[in-house]
């Protein structure tokens, strides 16, 4: 093998997490490759011109978990990072009736009011609250966490750190946290809210992506976890990044070169390449090998430590937990090119009630219903749609005047009881036209173009298993200490020189980064140990 | 009651805050949206539209118009060409600035002057001094409009209404025609972005604001106010007279008074020794060069980041930025043995949501002016002050090649 092949680290998966992942260890100083299945970085975050002039966001749409000391380590901002604020976010009901908040604090209490005065009231209360926890919470996601199976007194030593940061916490923080991890969404909503678009707008996070009802326990964390991410310092607050996140992942891949990095590619890794537990490189499908002692897995965990590497040289105690770690996807996308706005009745003309979210689940029992058929083994007759038309914000997404519209369906089970994906790929999109039709009449006949994503599309395509969007569910037993499996979750594999920094890792599944730096940061520490 | 504008009637309705502020005694919105960033991003993403017809406008015409100009500029009027536009200040004899501004040169002997303080009698004075008997200076103000059209898709929207404006060059002006109206346009602008500036008699403003509105419909064209405008011209590193340094004209003493060189401006005077012109302040401009007797330089300051974070987190709270621009003077000190060393402030004070962090304009002794010199500037942390990490650096913060690129492709 020739020395071209020789790397001093090798990153498999070129997702956001993975080119993260390399672009620290890049800057570090080490000779860094990455290698990537598909003809295009990005994984579940990339933007496709599907025809001339339309560009779809394919999957991952909006951003905001991304951290934001990653942002400034590998200088995003140089390379061309602009994520562009979201203006509203719209919340229309089935009777006319409709929810449309905005910017302004001010405005946003009128809009409420008109439903409940006290509810106008209460999302104060309830926002300083959670901005209190998303802060208490955020050194949690931007440390490496302690490894709560250890007996060594570095790690005995940061289990109690935690447990007093944790105890530290004020009273009303600390039991807010309880909340979100052992109540629903619903549950916690109904204190505060009477307003039924009030409370199913905000339910929604609690869903997203996650096999739970707004009344199902873990959607409180799901909710929380959407919560975590920063605008300009805004906790929650959201936006479409230039181009699409696909337009983030290319800023990363720059970042990547920048430091020295090399990005290979079409280059499907068959195995990681080890002997006596201990790393040497990788094997493609075309038979090509790379050496390097440091390898990475930026893929889920299920392929990290059942498919790249042979099951049968890990503990039992590993395969069983990831054999047990729930992935389960529920999400599908649709996505249109439109050759104009959708019209809501009683807003005719206001392109901006579709800068930024709209939200098609109007309450609580809608989204249960949705979610009843999910449990059911079938996707929701209504399903809850995040729809977002990106070209309201970024006139680069389509040709003038012309517009894009992405959909986050949900509930859309990866296991369907009595069909399969491949026969029911057209019949999802037409209820999801006829869904958005009945909010917005008229929708059909703007319709040029349309995208049919289904979770299985998602589990081929971008290899999530399952489809599931985050790499695994969001749910507390697979969190934190125990992403992907208790004793396992700092990254480390028990292959010397393997690791993981794929989303089914701390802090988890969005654009976050946080697993590609976190890797990154414990590799780099156990390579100056060794050299010490 | 401040007056309004030719474009109010079309600005009123737009304006979803409804505040208004008084710009030289004219009505101008700060911001038209409630979020400020969004309407900052027309800007860089998109294409912005803003009125900044409060300038104070002055034509200067007739075959002594060049040396009025060449006796009042700091800068060589001579270097700008028929057709071009060009950036210059005016100073006192003791070389303090009096104002700066942008300066059209229409015809070999018509020039258009922007102004943000009126200065047409102080130029009648001059000319009447040198006894000059060819030139006008007549003040236009109440007959134009200016339209700022800035954003990355600026000639996406102007090229729809004429093809004069794709050929200018960076700073290149042209006579045009828009909708039947006759107007000039000019490859320049505040932002720092790809942006023409338009000035339009004031009978037909509405038809030409009509017709960019229109064309720019498809680019997301949205009116932005004065305050995304001053947050990015703190990114393009350009200066605003009332922030970042005062007129010399009514200054009490001379710590209020600026020199062009000391606004980072000596640029101005490359090629000082190749032309004789005798002009305002020329020998105290000399003598401070030669002397280097300038007493602080004007510098950007960018706020390190953890720095920042960590002063904030430490005290229990979350850093502010979003929205964030201010025009409070800040204090900057040493970083030395000595507590609180002062050495000089910054005057504009940005979060940067595109650079994604904090950035300010700032004047410093010449000592610490050099790109990468570490300084500490006061922030107030719960109302006490505090010190954080600051980087000297070059202005301007922000340069997208787009912002000189001339859009026809020629070089
Ligand atoms: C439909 C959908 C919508 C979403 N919406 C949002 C959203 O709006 N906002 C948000 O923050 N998050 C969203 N998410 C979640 C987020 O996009 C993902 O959690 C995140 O992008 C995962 O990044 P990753 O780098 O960990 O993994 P991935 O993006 O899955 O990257 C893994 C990469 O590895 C490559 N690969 C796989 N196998 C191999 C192999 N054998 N050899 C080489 N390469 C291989 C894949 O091609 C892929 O590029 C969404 C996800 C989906 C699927």
């Amino acid at each position: 093998m020739s020395n071209s092949n020789n790397y001093d680290a090798i990153v498999i998966g070129g997702g956001h997490n993975g080119l993260v992942n390399a672009a620290y260890l890049a800057k570090s100083g080490l000779k860094t490759l990455v290698l990537e299945r598909r003809h295009l970085v990005g994984g579940a975050a990339i933007t496709e011109e599907l025809i001339p002039g339309f560009k779809f966001t394919t999957f991952s749409y909006a951003i905001s978990l991304m951290r934001p000391d990653i942002v400034q380590d590998l200088r995003l901002a140089d390379h061309g990072m602009m994520v562009l604020p979201l203006v509203n976010t719209f919340q229309p009901g089935l009777n006319g009736d409709y929810l449309l908040l905005g910017a302004d604090a001010d405005a946003n209490f009128h809009e409420i009011a008109r439903h409940s005065r006290e509810d106008a009231e209460s999302i104060r209360d309830l926002s300083h609250l959670i901005d209190r926890v998303c802060f208490a919470l955020k050194p949690l996601m931007d440390n490496i966490p302690p490894n709560a199976m250890s007996d060594e007194p570095v790690e005995l030593a940061a289990m109690a750190g935690l447990k007093e940061y944790m105890a530290g916490l004020e009273p009303d923080v600390r039991t807010m946290i309880d909340k979100f991890v052992n109540c629903s969404a619903a549950e916690i909503l109904e204190e505060y809210f009477e307003s039924d678009l009030v409370k199913a707008l905000i339910a929604s996070s609690g869903i997203i992506g996650s096999k739970v009802g707004p009344r199902s326990k873990g959607s409180g964390l799901v909710w929380l976890f959407h919560k975590m991410g920063e605008y300009d310092g805004i906790f929650g607050e959201w936006g479409f990044h230039k181009g699409g996140n696909g337009g983030f992942t290319e800023v990363l891949a720059k970042a990547v070169m920048s430091f020295g990095g090399t990005i290979l590619t079409d280059a499907d890794v068959e195995t990681v390449i080890y002997k006596n537990s201990v790393a040497t490189g990788v094997r493609l499908a075309s038979g090509d090998e790379y050496f390097a002692p440091t390898v990475v897995s930026a893929l889920d965990p299920r392929r990290t430590f059942t498919q790249l590497v042979s099951s049968d040289d890990l503990p039992d105690s590993l395969i069983e937990a990831i054999g047990k770690y729930k992935f389960q996807g529920t999400a599908a996308k649709v996505n249109f090119a439109l050759s104009d706005l959708p019209n809501f009745p009683g807003l005719e003309n206001r392109k901006d009630i579709y800068m930024g979210f709209t939200n098609l689940g109007p309450s609580i029992d809608y989204l249960e219903e949705a979610f009843a058929d999910c449990e059911a083994g079938r996707y929701s007759k209504k399903p809850f749609l995040d729809c977002c038309v990106q070209s309201t914000i970024d006139p680069d997404m389509t040709p003038p005047g012309k517009h894009i519209m992405s959909c986050f369906v949900m509930y859309a089970p990866y296991h369907l009881s009595e069909s399969d994906w491949d026969t029911e790929r057209e019949n999802l999109g037409d209820v999801v036209q006829a869904t958005i039709e009945e909010f917005f009449p008229g929708f059909g006949s703007l319709i040029l173009h349309r995208e049919i994503v289904t979770p299985l599309d998602i589990e081929r395509i971008v290899g999530l298993t399952e489809g599931n969007i985050f790499a695994g569910e969001l749910f507390a037993d697979q969190m934190f200490l125990n992403r992907p499996a208790p004793g396992w979750n700092q990254y480390r594999t028990p292959i010397a020189g393997y690791y993981q920094c794929g989303s089914g890792t701390h802090p988890g599944g969005c654009v976050i980064g946080g697993p590609g730096k976190l890797a990154a940061q414990q590799i780099l520490g156990d390579l100056k140990h060794e050299e010490g | 009651m401040p007056k309004t504008t030719a474009f109010h009637p079309r600005l009123e309705p737009l304006n979803e805050t409804k505040v208004w502020k008084n710009w030289s005694g004219f009505l101008i919105a700060p911001q038209f949206k409630y979020s400020l960033t969004n309407e900052y991003y027309a800007i860089r993403s998109s294409v912005s539209l803003l009125d900044t017809s409060p300038l104070f406008k002055y034509r200067i015409s007739g075959s002594d118009s060049i040396r009025l100009l060449e006796r009042i500029m700091s800068r060589d009027i001579n270097r700008c060409r028929t057709g071009s536009a060009q950036y210059t200040v005016w100073s006192d004899e003791k070389g303090f600035v009096l104002q700066d501004g942008v300066i059209l040169r229409t015809d070999d002997f018509e020039f258009f002057l922007t102004a943000g303080e009126p200065t047409l009698r102080y130029f009648k004075a001059i000319a009447k001094e040198m006894k000059l008997e060819e030139v006008s200076v007549k003040d236009v103000s109440e007959a134009y409009g200016i339209l700022a059209l800035q954003g990355p898709h600026a000639h996406s929207v102007i090229s729809q209404l004429t093809q004069d404006a794709t050929d200018l060059k960076y700073f290149d002006l042209t006579h045009a025609n828009i909708c039947e109206t006759e107007v000039i346009i000019s490859r320049t602008g505040y932002t720092g972005d790809l942006g023409y500036e338009i000035w339009i008699p004031n009978e037909n403003a509405l038809t030409v604001w009509d017709a960019l509105m229109a064309a720019g419909e498809g680019y997301n064209i949205a009116p932005i106010g004065t305050t995304a405008l001053k947050m990015a011209r703190v990114e393009a590193g350009l200066l605003l007279m009332g922030v970042d340094f005062d007129s010399s004209r009514f200054a009490w003493v001379d710590a209020q008074r600026e020199t062009a060189i000391e606004l980072g401006w000596s640029w101005m005077f490359r090629n000082l020794e190749k032309d004789d012109r005798d002009f305002i302040g020329r020998a105290a401009i000399e003598a401070e060069i030669k002397n280097k007797t300038s007493r602080w330089k004007t510098v950007g300051l960018e706020i390190d980041w953890h720095s920042y974070e960590a002063v904030h987190l430490d005290a229990g709270i979350l850093p502010p930025k979003s929205d964030l621009y201010h025009e409070t003077t800040m204090s900057i000190y040493r970083r030395s043995e000595t507590p609180w060393d002062y050495a000089g402030y910054a005057t504009s004070f940005l979060f940067s949501s595109l650079l994604r962090k904090p950035i300010a304009i700032a004047k410093l002794p010449l000592d610490l002016t050099d790109a990468g010199t570490e300084v500490d500037l006061e922030i107030p942390v719960i109302r006490k002050p505090v010190n954080v990490l600051a980087n000297v650096s070059s202005l301007p913060f922000f340069v997208p090649e787009r912002k000189t690129a001339t859009m026809g492709g020629g070089k």
